[in-house]
């Protein structure tokens, strides 16, 4: 099965190892190696992206390294795909790329 | 309680190797020092490319590399009409109490003249060296510095993580781990100010990233943009892109900023975590928390960085197994299988730590065994920086 991976026990977020298609089981391994679920995913996630572990309400704190690494701009439920689409910086806009935006 | 088998020097620290450093204060007298390593087995020749004008930040950087514990002995070898003089560096390395002699072209009769009494000296000091035994010691008198290059979308999911788990148990265990590159921290400077052991340490913190922005900003980059291929690469925001640059260090309690300037030049005074100011270039960065007093750096990378260290072995950690496969020349741990389910995070960090004890106890690196000897000074601009109002 293919994996996603926790980096911190706090995580509500774990990036995929490898290219997920919609519908597709994920195991969500743990810091330490342990099983934290399989989750079947509702998008399709490219290889090193995030897949919420829980479902989130719009404005809640995404967390990645144990850290807040954005903030929910939608309900994010689990098995999403979590990215610009659906997340901000709580530092600073994300510049670049913008969500949405075309390419 | 974890030991290394290291070279106690007279001031106390504890050398892994038992470099002789050749210093040539100036690029004007780098051929000489060269030839007189290349004689010595052990020996070293190194030097900077910021003139002959004594810049405070490159004097700091050159005693700091000499003052290392990886270091028995060092021979300045000079030209002779140089402000940065072969004396200014032998007076900042001499309190340690190794040995340190001076060579100078100009005084000493020229080329030949100076090599031959430039490679008897260091020729002595090698069977001096030779005699010096290992010895088991506690990781208290061990430092490590961490360092990436060539990252790619496995970094911030494998090989960093995994450093961090093993610089976590260093500190555990009373060592110290330095890391640096503070344009890497945009965007989480609170994260970082709130990980400080002090409000003094928060507002250094601060100030460090601010400088370094300010800098950036003079030159027209913002330091907040991510790119398109950051983007593609499935990092969401300037928080996620930093802090998988600074997991490497690991997540215990910063203790404080170590400043590297003009004006000042710290070391570390206690075991724990510690940053260094300095830059994001992968071989000054490291011969920074080297001068710091590192005796080890654990570089990750993605692409596949080559590099080495002049004094200090340099252990490379990779996340991508395609690296891993192709460059196995140069690559020390591979952390990719953590991400097929392999191995767990927290067991490759246990890999990398019992291979920063064993390096420092001996071990040859890749990099080491390549006989890759990087080394390179960084000097912020001094009209730049006055400009911005940083340092006079």
């Amino acid at each position: 099965m293919k994996k996603a991976i926790q980096i911190d026990d706090r995580d509500n977020v774990a990036t995929v190892s490898s290219e997920l298609s919609a519908g597709e089981e994920v195991e969500v391994l743990s810091p330490g190696g342990g099983i934290v679920s399989r989750l079947r995913t509702l998008d399709s996630i490219p290889f090193g992206h995030k897949i919420a572990l829980s479902d989130l309400d719009k404005g809640a704190s995404v967390i990645k390294y144990g850290e807040v690494i954005g903030i929910a701009t939608a309900p994010i439920n689990v098995g999403r795909w979590v990215h610009v689409h659906n997340v901000e910086s709580a530092a600073v806009p994300t510049k670049g790329l913008g969500k949405g935006e075309a390419a | 309680m974890t030991e290394f088998h290291g070279f106690e020097r007279p001031d106390g620290s504890v050398g892994v190797r038992n470099h002789l450093l050749v210093i040539a204060p100036i690029d004007c007298s780098v051929e000489p020092a060269k030839r007189i390593a290349s004689q010595v087995e052990g020996a070293v020749a190194v030097t900077q490319y910021h003139g002959c004008g004594a810049d405070e930040m490159v004097v700091n950087n050159l005693v700091g590399v000499g003052r290392n514990p990886n270091v028995a002995g060092v021979l300045l070898v000079g030209l002779g009409c140089e402000t940065l003089t072969s004396e200014m560096l032998a007076e900042g390395i001499r309190p340690t109490g190794k040995p340190v002699e001076i060579v100078v072209c100009q005084r000493d009769g020229g080329t030949l003249k100076t090599i031959e009494m430039g490679t008897r000296i260091l020729h002595r000091m090698a069977l001096e060296a030779a005699e010096l035994v290992r010895e088991p010691f506690q990781l208290s008198k061990l430092t490590l510095a961490v360092e990436c290059g060539g990252s790619d979308a496995t970094s911030g999911i494998a090989a960093n993580p995994a450093t961090g788990v093993a610089a976590d148990m260093l500190i555990d265990e009373g060592g110290t781990v330095l890391f640096s590159e503070p344009q890497e921290m945009t965007g989480t400077e609170h994260l970082l100010a709130g990980r400080a052991v002090k409000g003094k340490v928060a507002e250094a913190i601060y100030a460090m990233i601010g400088r370094q922005e300010a800098r950036m900003k003079a030159a027209g980059i913002d330091s907040r943009f991510m790119s398109r291929g950051n983007i593609d690469g499935g990092l969401t925001t300037i928080e996620e892109k930093s802090l998988g640059a600074i997991r490497k260090g690991g997540t215990r309690p910063i203790q404080g900023v170590l400043e590297n300037s003009r004006l000042r030049f710290d070391r570390p005074t206690h075991g724990g975590l510690w940053l260094q100011d300095g830059t994001g270039w992968d071989v000054p960065s490291m011969t920074h928390m080297v001068a710091a007093g590192a005796q080890v750096v654990v570089f990750t990378t993605g692409r596949g960085s080559t590099v080495g260290h002049a004094i200090a072995p340099v252990i490379k950690v990779t996340g991508n197994p395609e690296t891993y496969a192709n460059m196995a020349d140069n690559m020390d741990i591979n952390a990719s299988t953590i991400l097929d389910g392999g191995e767990s995070i927290r067991a490759v960090g246990r890999r990398i730590f019992d291979s920063i004890v064993e390096v420092a106890s001996g071990r040859k690196t890749k990099a080491e065994a390549l006989e890759y000897k990087d080394f390179a000074v960084f000097a912020t601009d001094r009209v730049a920086e006055r400009l911005l109002g940083f340092c006079s």
